[in-house]
């Protein structure tokens, strides 16, 4: 995994389906556009559920990595 | 207004759990940057009365006993309840929701007993004038 340089951390560990995604997009609305957020999440969902949010807001899925059962994503704003 | 990203959700159920997943599709739309309109009717608009929104409202009568476990587990684990899923949801984007005035005259609910949630009160015109040629989910 390469070192990034991070604005702000969302551990959406424990939620269901869909907080992990509403905490990031609310944390998103607080960062500016080009700055990385790190994301925590044990929901299954979370997987497509990333991708597919990405995808439609034009937000980047920069990486995506999985260890002990927690998705770790990290997320370039717009 | 003929947005074709708009969700219209009619709300007719009054139970915890047709009420959480009315708000999980509220909450996932929104952070989409989705409008949603919500038209709460009957046993649904009961459940917003702002004296109630925070009680126990039961499950639907397929849950059982075990479904009303599982339920109680996933609350016990620290999921928000509907009602806080539908406050972040508005904090989030752009969802309205209205209360059906029928359902209003029905269970003698004045507008000042609901919860600040409810952004107004509205007739069936106007939800559909809202809607456009618009999907509706009823629930």
């Amino acid at each position: 995994m390469t070192t990034h340089d991070l604005t702000a951390t969302v551990d959406a560990r424990n939620l269901s389906c869909p907080m992990p995604i509403v905490r990031t997009a609310q944390q998103m609305k607080t960062i500016a556009s080009g700055q990385l957020i790190e994301v925590l999440a044990t929901d299954p969902g979370s997987l497509k559920d990333f991708s597919a949010w990405t995808r439609s807001t034009g937000n980047t899925l920069v990486e995506q990595t999985q260890e002990n059962g927690v998705f770790h994503f990290i997320i370039r704003r717009a | 207004m003929m947005d074709e990203q708009l969700l219209s959700l009619v709300l007719f159920s009054g139970t915890d759990d047709k009420l959480n997943a009315a708000a999980v599709l509220t909450a996932g739309a929104a952070a989409l940057g989705r409008p949603v309109h919500v038209f709460l009717q009957y046993w649904a608009l009961d459940a917003f009365r702002k004296d109630r929104i925070d009680l126990d409202h039961g499950l639907a009568p397929e849950a059982g006993p075990e479904g009303r476990k599982a339920v109680d587990a996933l609350r016990a684990a620290g999921q928000p309840s509907w009602a806080e899923t539908m406050r972040q949801a508005k904090d989030l984007g752009e969802v309205e929701i209205q209360a059906c005035s029928l359902s209003m005259d029905l269970l003698a609910i004045e507008e000042s007993d609901l919860d600040p949630l409810v952004d107004g009160v509205e007739g069936v015109t106007a939800f559909y004038l809202a809607t456009g040629n618009g999907q509706i989910v009823f629930i």
